[in-house]
């Protein structure tokens, strides 16, 4: 009988293998786009002493849990106010917040635009699964027009935000689209959402099978994916006031990459030159 | 007690019997956000909505915290209004709370109990609703899923009396009420209805000097919750106290009322007895434990031993000349906290309790037990525990330790 070798996943040090297996359905899209924010750590060598991930409540709330570096877990809504908190004292790090779009902008919606007004160099990846999945599937700021959820059980009258125009809107100088069909741009953009100075946002759009899409004729992770195939449109830098989110089609991209300074350079820069001219 | 009409016998849990409870009692406005474990009970009211069963405005917010403040104005203008929540839901809504309570805003809100943050947990335990005793609403504490639907129901009663005109929470514990299914005796909806009656207005006079209905109307214009400095602002919560000591009597007769009609009483609405008339060693507690130590009772009893349970059913207000009373004879009393009032020497039933007893000339061995914090199990051998403890106390004539955790690695 021969011994089989243990080899260590190349990628076992960006996840804490204790914390497995994780919760996520079958067919859900939060492994990939975990997997891919660990593809870009890796391509990127980033050290993980830097790197804090921070993350809210819902489904890739478990995301700070199985990411194997400092990493907080907030009560809904308030991953990017504890975000802001951890990045203003201590700049150096590089702070991601994971999380979703029921917890980024229904609840948390507040700290979202503010810390991309101030353009706190934060970076954003929100998985959007059209709803509260967590909680059992129940209608969210993202659900489409008509769609069923738990609480719109025959449809949805609310309409839903535009991510990513909202982001644009709001400040944000880095801003883009994909869906977890696109797993590579993703990877790629999720490196440049790390390399970016100023607040960063890339809005996954996500399966959500078991609670979103089994009520909207989609059972399947496939089916959902499918959906992603057909309706995709990659437009990089298009007008993110018309990339609404509809049955028919799904605008991925990138829409801003821009550079302007970050709350905490100004700060920085603010108090030097009053500490200067006090001693002068 | 024979019920008075024929009632029909659900399985539900106890999220399902909020929702069917506030579907009967006619309500008007609902506004929430989904948490675990309350989710339930706002999809349910949500299939109502949408199948027409009720005439309900029905809006799921983005926070607590809207949802709390949609509930409040909804109210105000004249609406019967019901939200639910939980744990940091409740949490987020604590301005809301006060704001709603000094309104004189007689919203009725569910709580399925649940344990807060650090670190993250969705189990049952009370530590939410203790946090806001002293937010002004009264707080019902069920024991089982019917004992839920029955308070919904006499919720709006209590909360819209013109003598109270107090917020309502009616407390069920996470998961072992809310996710637990039992038979539920359910009225027929014309009987709620009549129950529930039509929501009253105390007539006030307007600044135009109208006497007109208390609540926003364009015929009989009146600011709500406008400032109200030093020289008025102290005689506002004077108020909310009266209301709250008139809810005492207003609770017990609506309960009573209620009991006459279904058959089904809960001690005289504001505390349960069990045992207590000749009891020597008795419990105190919250909620859903009340049914396991009701049975520990029961087979305490079988062996001799005068052992009893007095349930706190209404905590605010406090049904403070009642506690008194009901311990008046027992020689050691062990209180129960499913929660913690961190460096406050013992939880918050505990300082109630303790606080009651004073007074009087006797004073009973009273000692503190935390239990369940977390969801964490608690089982009828811990409790029979409890219940050794005190006669161990009894024996010795003395307590050793006054504050005791139930089922804790230490």
């Amino acid at each position: 009988m021969t011994e089989t070798e243990a080899f260590e996943h190349p990628f076992a040090k960006y996840l804490r293998a204790a914390m497995m297996p994780h919760i996520w359905c079958s067919g859900c899209g939060n492994g990939i786009i975990l997997n891919a924010f660990v593809h870009a750590l890796d391509e990127m060598q980033m050290d993980l002493n830097k790197l804090v991930v921070v993350s809210g409540i819902g489904c890739i709330g478990r995301a700070a849990g199985y990411t194997n570096v400092d990493s907080f877990h907030t009560t809904h809504g308030r991953p990017i106010a504890f975000a802001t908190g951890v990045k203003l004292a201590k700049p150096e790090l590089e702070v991601v917040v994971i999380s979703g779009d029921g917890d980024l902008f229904a609840i948390g919606g507040n700290h979202f635009i503010h810390a991309a007004r101030r353009n706190i160099g934060i970076k954003v990846i929100c998985a959007n699964n059209f709803n509260y999945g967590m909680t059992g599937g129940q209608v969210g700021p993202t659900t489409p027009l008509e769609a069923l959820t738990t609480t719109t059980p025959y449809g949805n009258i609310e309409h839903p935000f535009n991510l990513v125009h909202l982001a644009a809107a709001s400040g944000a100088t880095y801003v883009a689209r994909w869906t977890t069909l696109h797993v590579r741009m993703l990877a790629i953009s999720i490196k440049k959402l790390l390399q970016r100075e100023g607040f960063s946002f890339i809005e996954v759009v996500s399966p959500c099978p078991e609670i979103f899409g089994r009520r909207n004729k989609m059972r399947t992770g496939l089916e959902m994916m499918e959906w992603f195939r057909k309706a995709s449109v990659i437009e990089n830098f298009s007008d993110p006031a018309k990339a609404e989110i509809t049955p028919e089609r799904i605008v991925v991209g990138e829409f801003v990459d821009v550079e302007k300074p970050t709350y905490e350079k100004l700060l920085h820069d603010k108090m030097a030159q009053i500490l200067k001219e006090s001693e002068d | 007690m024979k019920s008075l009409v024929e009632q029909k016998v659900l399985a539900l849990n106890g999220d399902e019997a909020v929702a069917y409870a506030a579907k009967q009692a006619d309500v008007d406005v609902v506004a929430a956000y989904p948490i675990t474990p309350q989710t339930i009970i706002v999809e349910r009211f949500s299939e109502y909505v949408a199948n027409g069963e009720v005439e309900t405005a029905f809006i799921c917010t983005e926070s607590e915290h809207s949802a709390l403040t949609a509930c409040l104005a909804a109210s105000l203008t004249g609406a019967r209004t019901f939200t639910a929540s939980a744990s940091a839901g409740l949490a987020l809504m604590h301005e809301m709370l006060f704001v709603t309570s000094g309104c004189r805003a007689p919203v009725v809100m569910a709580i399925a109990n649940r344990a807060l943050s650090a670190p993250i947990n969705i189990h049952g335990d009370q530590s939410d609703t203790m946090a806001q005793r002293d937010s002004g609403w009264i707080q019902i504490y069920a024991e089982n899923a019917q004992e839920v639907y029955d308070s919904v129901i006499q919720a709006f009663r209590i909360a819209e009396h013109p003598d109270v005109l107090l917020p309502v929470m009616v407390c069920l514990d996470g998961f072992q009420l809310s996710h637990s299914v039992e038979n539920v005796n359910v009225f027929p909806d014309e009987i709620v209805k009549k129950f529930v009656e039509v929501r009253r207005f105390p007539k006030v006079l307007t600044h135009e000097g109208k006497l007109a209905l208390l609540k926003l109307d364009p015929e009989n214009p009146m600011t709500m919750g406008p400032l109200a400095f030093p020289n008025y602002y102290f005689e506002f919560k004077r108020q909310q106290e009266e209301a709250m000591k008139n809810a005492l009597e207003v609770i017990r007769q609506v309960h009573d009322e209620y009991a006459r009609i279904s058959g089904r009483n809960y001690g005289d609405g504001l505390l349960d007895y069990y045992y207590l008339e000749d009891a020597e060693i008795a419990a105190v507690c919250l909620g859903s434990t009340a049914g396991t130590v009701k049975t520990v009772v029961d087979e305490l009893r079988a062996e001799g031993v005068k052992a009893g349970l007095l349930r706190i059913r209404t905590l605010r207000p406090l049904p403070f000349e009642g506690i008194q009373k009901a311990l008046e004879n027992v020689k050691a009393i062990a209180v129960m906290d499913r929660s913690m009032s961190f460096g406050g020497y013992g939880g918050a039933v505990f300082h109630e309790v303790r606080h009651a007893l004073y007074d009087y000339d006797k004073h009973p061995f009273t000692v503190n037990y935390i239990y369940g914090l977390g969801g964490r199990d608690t089982s009828p051998m811990q409790i029979r525990e409890i219940y050794r403890d005190l006669q161990e106390i009894l024996e010795k004539n003395r307590v050793e330790t006054p504050i005791r955790y139930v089922g804790l690695r230490e």
